[in-house]
């Protein structure tokens, strides 16, 4: 097992080098002179080569990264050109709002996901069965900003009972912020729902195939609990790494999500940077997300190595 | 918990009475109506080529059938029919009274939980031992199976250790609370032929021990001639043929059962060079969807005659039972040869 997550480690290190290299370079190779873009286009070349200088992006691009990387290893993301705030505070300030959305969108997914999947397994076949697909199919189908123009129609305009978008800050209202959140959680987690529901619905179709599941009929259990007993602690194994992987998707979603409901995240403020041509906060924040999705999958395949014997002896 | 079920096994003569069991899905009838008894204590053995229906009988018996098939008739096992149980209580069964295990035993243990664990939840399942109690059993069981380092085994997962020994755990499982039947299904053909025997002499032994009757089912008829008493002949899912192991092995009635005694492979009938003279049934089983009228074996027996194509032979009552129009009368010395020297 040491061996194993020695491995993994060695591997998580490098795969966040390669990561800050390439995100370096896509930023600077499409920008041109990012100082001239920065001031827009009545900017004098004074001006610019001042800007340029003050951020050191006159430096060839070598010292550049390595300013870039040294720095954030001491745990300086840089500032904005145009506020000069520092990065870490303006994702902070975020994180309040994104985390909580991600995570409930998350958790919610596989609330949904694991019932409705297990019970699709088990009525494979059957009408009630192919309903669930079918309505799985259409959720994949639908685009999370859709969903959520939909809910908050649904709740905030025509019900009234929830606010249709905006925030209000933990700090203000606990209650406010939990209200504001409702609605993207639940676009979030419906469309996570419906992804998942099919992945679950597989692993739980396959683990009922194995032999090992009638053995655990053959001393005793009944068909339910032998599913539950034996067969999910099995099928968990593959859905590990789906939702390792689903990180990804759950991110993109939270861009959508916080644009539609106007919340103030991470993703949103990484957007209007993007517009902006803030480099180094885009560069550095998009460098945090990336080492947090990263981090997930090292995460995944430890748990992967917890949960399965199998992958702990034999790698 | 397991002593009264003892006792009640010795009032009675039979632990399985099979009358009429039919085996189906929405297309096919792969079981075609049996019959057979075992008395408690006994030893049957179930032959038949792949396909004859001889897994999905076991099946049947123990409620474990795949989705999709169905049993009819009755199966009388300590005072109830198996076939009107419910799955609930058919499971408080399974692994108490009834145990059954299987081909492979790689893909039957569940690959994540330890060794021990899995065969002593078993015993804390059946019984009202205690954490403590049901391990102590699982180690009295393990060096029952002569299994090496049984306190290491307890720690281990099914995939470090070999296939024998896998086989022998599984074993140990399926004996654990005293059953009075366990069912062994082909339980050796996924292991090295090296650790065969070893594994048929533990399970011989350890059954022996534990007072349990035995159905054999394997296409290999010198483990039928070790093991059993009584040997069935399946054929598209009917029983063709039965009787006492050593009868029908020396002088076989069906033609069918002549053949697959003559298509054993020993010492004296292979040869390398080609001109072996092992025999072999013409033609292949036929199947489910389109057996053959009368008969189901009739297209590929030397004796057929008309009857045989229009008419179904039944089983003849008695201890030595023939389906056949045309039984054969005369022992067969090639039969002994083939069937009883390569044990």
């Amino acid at each position: 097992m040491a061996i194993y997550v020695l491995r993994k480690l060695v591997f998580f290190l490098g795969a966040i080098f390669i990561a800050s290299l390439a995100i370096f370079l896509l930023i600077r190779g499409a920008g041109g002179n990012v100082a001239a873009v920065v001031l827009g286009k009545g900017a004098t070349p004074e001006a610019i080569n001042a800007l340029a200088h003050t951020y050191g992006l006159d430096q060839p691009l070598a010292v550049q990264y390595f300013d870039w990387v040294g720095n954030m290893l001491s745990g300086d993301l840089g500032r904005s050109f145009r506020t000069n705030e520092r990065v870490s505070d303006l994702v902070t300030a975020r994180l309040s709002v994104s985390i909580p959305l991600a995570l409930s969108g998350l958790i919610l997914g596989l609330l949904i996901a694991i019932p409705v999947g297990t019970y699709a397994a088990r009525n494979v076949g059957t009408p009630s069965g192919a309903i669930l697909a079918l309505v799985s199919q259409i959720g994949v189908a639908v685009p999370v900003f859709w969903a959520g123009i939909l809910l908050s129609l649904l709740f905030g305009v025509r019900l009234g009972w929830l606010p249709t978008g905006g925030w209000t800050d933990w700090s203000v209202s606990i209650w406010g912020a939990i209200r504001s959140l409702v609605l993207p959680v639940l676009s979030l987690g419906l469309i996570m729902a419906a992804v998942l529901i099919r992945y679950v619905r597989s692993a739980v179709l396959d683990v009922m195939n194995q032999d090992y599941l009638r053995t655990a009929r053959a001393v005793g259990m009944t068909r339910t609990e032998a599913l539950l007993k034996v067969g999910l602690r099995n099928a968990s194994l593959p859905l590990v790494t789906i939702v390792g992987l689903q990180i990804a998707e759950l991110i993109g979603g939270t861009v959508i999500i916080e644009t539609v409901f106007s919340l103030p995240g991470l993703s949103r403020m990484m957007l209007a940077n993007v517009a902006a041509r803030e480099v180094i906060v885009v560069q550095s924040t998009v460098m945090l997300i990336i080492i947090f999705v990263i981090a997930v999958n090292l995460l995944v395949d430890l748990l992967y190595g917890i949960l399965d014997p199998r992958v702990r002896s034999s790698r | 918990m397991t002593k009264p079920q003892q006792d009640r096994a010795q009032d009675r003569t039979n632990v399985l009475e099979v009358a009429n069991l039919v085996v189906h899905n929405t297309t096919l009838t792969a079981v075609r109506g049996i019959d057979f008894t075992l008395p408690a204590g006994g030893r049957m053995g179930l032959v038949g080529e792949s396909g004859s229906g001889k897994t999905l009988t076991a099946l049947s018996l123990m409620g474990l059938l795949p989705m999709g098939w169905q049993a009819n008739g009755s199966v009388r096992h300590d005072g109830v029919d198996l076939i009107a149980q419910s799955d609930k209580a058919l499971s408080s069964r399974r692994g108490r009274t009834l145990s059954m295990v299987f081909q492979d035993p790689l893909s039957s243990l569940d690959p994540v939980r330890r060794i021990g664990q899995q065969v002593s939840s078993v015993i804390r399942r059946h019984t009202d031992a205690g954490k403590k109690e049901a391990e102590r059993q699982t180690l009295e069981l393990f060096r029952l199976m002569s299994l090496p380092r049984p306190e290491q085994l307890m720690r281990a997962y099914p995939h470090e250790i070999s296939g024998g020994q896998r086989q022998r755990v599984m074993i140990a499982m399926a004996l654990a609370c005293y059953p009075q039947l366990i069912i062994a299904d082909e339980p050796t053909t996924a292991l090295d032929v090296t650790v065969q025997k070893q594994v048929l002499r533990l399970l011989n032994t350890a059954v022996q021990e534990r007072g349990s009757a035995l159905i054999m089912i394997t296409h290999d008829l010198p483990i039928i001639a070790a093991m059993c008493d009584t040997v069935a002949v399946m054929y598209a899912g009917k029983i063709v043929e039965m009787g006492p192991v050593a009868e029908v092995f020396r002088s076989p009635r069906h033609h069918y059962t002549k053949g697959l005694l003559e298509s054993q492979p020993t010492m004296d009938n292979i040869a390398l060079d080609g001109s072996s003279r092992l025999a072999s049934i013409p033609g292949m089983v036929p199947p489910l969807h389109s057996l053959p009228k009368g008969c189901a074996f009739h297209p590929r027996c030397s004796a057929a005659t008309e009857r045989c194509r229009t008419e179904i032979p039944q089983l003849e009552p008695g201890a030595r039972r023939t389906a056949c129009w045309h039984p054969i009368a005369a022992p067969a010395e090639a039969a002994i040869q083939a069937g009883v020297s390569a044990s």
